[in-house]
């Protein structure tokens, strides 16, 4: 919260529509494809002259890209973890600000083919049961929950990212999943989410912050508050993600 | 006395070397050495190393089996239309191997075309299981093979076939007993050339047969999971991979395909 302050408090002489310009370049999580290129548009509607460019991928691999000298504005990452990777190297100084937060939510295939009704079938071992991989964001945080619930979940794949275990729901591949409440949204008809209490204690934080050697970094910042603003939550609200 | 070697052919294969090489060298400098041994003899590596050699081994058994008579098949048959033929069996060379693996899951799925029968009838399910990690190995690489051995059949001299033939040989003694020795290190290359493929593939297997430790985590998956929270681990696995499969081509290369 103090850091948001801070970021707010220094952005405001860079508003979105005083002019920034030049091309700004934003490392962001896959998880925030949609919302951020609509975010994007927006900016660059704002502010003529400028252009957004997104390199979406996972958050550990935009550290690595990163902390090996990638030339980028502002990093927007999906996990506190990934962006430390970053801040212990130096290449980021700035404190980094959470936007936004994610949970999870149990999807099945339309129809619920395998009558899940809540976290404690993901202990059966007849049902097929993707999760994420412990070591990618989305796995660490399935982990919080059953940790929580006091389950031991029976999978029968751990998934290399979001993506991938919603894909194996959305071919009827495993019975059900544990994925964030985005990825079911982005889904469509294709698959159903349910919500589960243990959801709570398993809440992902989404930190951004500006490159300390941004290439433009009036821009960066700029480009970061406008994510940190009203107009930046009611677009990631509309894409799932809850607020800060 | 040999003419010297002409430059034009000289500089661009030293760059190609340097180009093929030097990405491995850079792999070798940042190893974190120390670490090595005990990483090498933990459980996990040790899982994920034996299932990767299994796995590639059979895959490879799988591709010689169907893949051979397949490439005979292309080389030899007046069959019709054996130009498209020929094209769509390299077709899973230029496919993304994720999409391939996604074409699997689409087929012998659970709700796939062939797979909801096989689930239904036999209550057999191949995607998660170690078999789904040999299918997804044998569909990227099998074309390898038969590219090979096809290429090494339509260069041998087909007078020996019929040769053998005239003195009164059938088709299958014939292959058996003329073709096959006559095209033996273009099978050999071939098998390799699979065998290697299948050791390295990532994006159909992880698609297709999951991951899970011990069944289906292969070491490039336990590759790309390492490299999610800990690079150095990552390179380490890299390197045993890498080691492994070095020393059994230079094996192979030493007994068969010098001879």
């Amino acid at each position: 919260m103090a850091a948001t302050l801070v970021l707010a408090g220094c952005g405001s002489q860079h508003q979105p529509g005083t002019g920034v310009t030049g091309e700004i370049t934003v490392f962001a999580a896959a998880s925030l494809t949609g919302s951020f290129q609509k975010l994007g548009k927006e900016f660059e509607a704002a502010n003529p002259g400028s252009k957004v460019t997104f390199n979406f991928a996972g958050s550990s691999a935009l550290a690595q890209q990163i902390n090996r000298g990638a030339p980028a504005d502002v990093f927007a990452s999906a996990a506190p973890s990934n962006m430390k990777q970053v801040t212990d190297t130096g290449a980021i100084t700035a404190s980094p600000a959470t936007f936004a937060k994610n949970t999870l939510q149990i999807v099945v295939p339309k129809g619920n083919p395998g009558k899940i009704t809540g976290l404690a079938d993901f202990a059966k071992a007849d049902l097929k049961i993707a999760l994420c991989a412990e070591q990618v964001p989305c796995g660490a945080a399935s982990k919080k929950a059953f940790e929580a619930a006091g389950i031991t979940a029976a999978p029968d794949t751990l998934e290399q990212d979001v993506k991938a275990a919603l894909t194996k729901v959305s071919l009827g591949e495993v019975d059900a999943a544990l994925v964030y409440r985005t990825d079911v949204k982005a889904a469509g008809d294709e698959v159903e989410g349910q919500d589960f209490a243990e959801a709570s204690s398993a809440v992902n934080d989404y930190p951004i912050a500006p490159l300390a050697k941004a290439p433009n970094a009036t821009a960066a910042q700029a480009f970061v508050d406008h994510v940190l603003s009203a107009k930046g939550r009611e677009v990631l609200a509309e894409a799932g993600f809850a607020a800060p | 006395m040999r003419s010297r070697l002409p430059v034009v052919l000289v500089l661009p294969a030293v760059a190609g070397l340097a180009f093929l090489l030097v990405p491995l060298a850079g792999l070798l400098v940042e190893t974190p050495w120390a670490t090595l041994p005990s990483q090498l003899f933990s459980a996990e590596v040790g899982q994920a190393l034996q299932l990767s050699l299994i796995c590639a081994s059979l895959a490879t058994i799988v591709c010689l089996v169907l893949g051979v008579p397949l490439a005979w098949l292309l080389a030899r048959s007046d069959l019709p239309g054996r130009g498209l033929l020929r094209a769509l069996v390299t077709v899973p060379l230029v496919l993304p191997p994720v999409v391939g693996g996604v074409a699997l899951l689409l087929v012998l799925g659970r709700r796939g075309l062939v797979g909801q029968y096989l689930d239904q009838w036999f209550g057999v399910s191949l995607p998660f299981t170690t078999t789904g990690v040999v299918l997804a190995e044998a569909f990227v690489a099998m074309p390898f093979l038969v590219i090979s051995v096809e290429g090494a059949l339509r260069a041998a001299d087909p007078r020996y076939e019929e040769a053998a033939a005239t003195l009164g040989a059938s088709r299958w003694l014939t292959f058996r007993r003329v073709t096959l020795p006559g095209i033996m290190p273009g099978v050999v290359a071939g098998t390799v050339l699979c065998w290697a493929r299948a050791l390295g593939e990532f994006g159909a297997t992880i698609t297709f047969a999951g991951n899970f430790p011990g069944r289906t985590t292969t070491m490039p998956l336990a590759v790309y999971l390492a490299l999610e929270t800990d690079p150095d681990a990552a390179i380490v696995l890299s390197i045993v991979l890498l080691l492994v499969s070095v020393a059994v081509l230079a094996g192979l290369r030493d007994k068969w395909i010098r001879a």
